[in-house]
């Protein structure tokens, strides 16, 4: 037993790993910077249908949403289980979709205001009734370009 | 014990913090899904409290098309399976082989959809997709034929020129409208 370790070979030292974290942190930032998250809570679970025929919402500030599908567990005891709209960050009835839409009209420039688009976020389980309410609530308010949100799936063949 | 070696400092080992951050890192690609937000574009008919001027239309133009609340499909009169929907929407648009009983052009060709209240809202997406995928894919062979080119390499005013004549009309808006062609 030496005191000092003896100078193994000239093996080249390898390379430094010590700001590999540094480098991993500045990407998980990144990335939770560029995470957007969700803004409102979504009351209503919405799993939109597939379809093939899509088209891209390009301007999000031309863009309102409304939700529609059952509650989920959290609101369930609350206003039952029957299918619900959601407006923002709240349960709404078709009754309070012109007000929705004019608000949502005011934080546009007048001059795009004829391209505002209504995003329909539909469960694919619910039935044609409320939507058809929903519909005629629109057609009424004169928010005529609608965008049933639904995901991608290939074109049938045929 | 060899209480001559000298005792380490403690010192926290840095070495697996790469690999905590990378467990971090791979959770938020995981999670994070680039929400895209995508869908079937409708133009909705504008609404008016007058009831809508009677309209003379021939029914051979017209290709009605019933969703029940069991989610089955009428067209015509005849029940008709989805995935059909699109092939037959195209012949009766189209009409190659000039039938007596299809539209008598593209241009005067109807396509009316009646739901009932409790028809399933994907049953009624899929319908109105199959719809629109009849008119695409016209669209689409209209562009290969006249130019030789996908629809989405064209101009647009050949684009406009092509769906000028092969108009998409789908109406959807009073059921009872046409809703008495059995």
């Amino acid at each position: 037993m030496s005191k000092f370790k003896k100078k193994q070979g000239n093996t080249t030292p390898g390379i430094s790993t010590a700001s590999l974290p540094d480098i991993v942190f500045m990407l998980l930032f990144f990335f939770m910077v560029v995470t957007k998250m969700r803004e409102t809570e979504l009351m209503v679970t919405v799993n939109t249908p597939r379809a093939s025929e899509l088209t891209k919402l390009e301007k999000k500030t031309l863009v309102n949403f409304i939700l529609i599908g059952r509650p989920t567990e959290k609101y369930k005891l609350k206003v039952g289980t029957k299918p619900q709209i959601q407006l923002g960050d709240k349960f709404a009835t078709t009754d309070d979709i012109p007000l929705f839409l004019e608000k949502h009209k005011i934080s546009v420039p007048e001059s795009q205001r004829q391209s505002i688009i209504s995003s329909l976020k539909i469960d694919k389980d619910v039935t044609m009734g409320i939507v058809g309410d929903v519909k005629t609530t629109l057609r009424k308010a004169g928010q005529l370009k609608v965008n049933y949100s639904a995901k991608k799936r290939e074109r049938t063949a045929g | 014990m060899a209480k001559s070696k000298h005792r380490m400092k403690n010192e926290i080992n840095a070495g697996s913090m790469a690999d905590i951050a990378f467990l971090l890192l791979i959770f938020f690609l995981v999670t994070t899904t680039i929400a895209e937000d995508k869908g079937v574009l409708v133009k909705l008919p504008a609404w008016s409290d007058e009831p809508p001027p009677e309209m003379k239309l021939n029914t051979r133009n017209v290709y009605s098309v019933l969703v029940n609340a069991q989610n089955q499909l009428l067209v015509r009169g005849e029940q008709m399976q989805i995935h059909d929907l699109k092939h037959n929407t195209k012949i009766f648009i189209a009409n190659p082989e000039r039938r007596e009983d299809m539209s008598e052009n593209p241009q005067k060709a109807i396509i009316s959809i009646k739901n009932d209240r409790g028809t399933k809202y994907n049953t009624y997406l899929e319908v109105y997709n199959e719809l629109k995928a009849a008119y695409n894919e016209l669209w689409e062979e209209a562009a290969m034929a006249k130019h030789g080119k996908n629809l989405d390499q064209l101009k647009p005013s050949q684009v406009k020129e092509i769906k000028d004549a092969i108009p998409l009309v789908i109406s959807e808006a009073e059921p009872t409208k046409f809703g008495e062609e059995k």
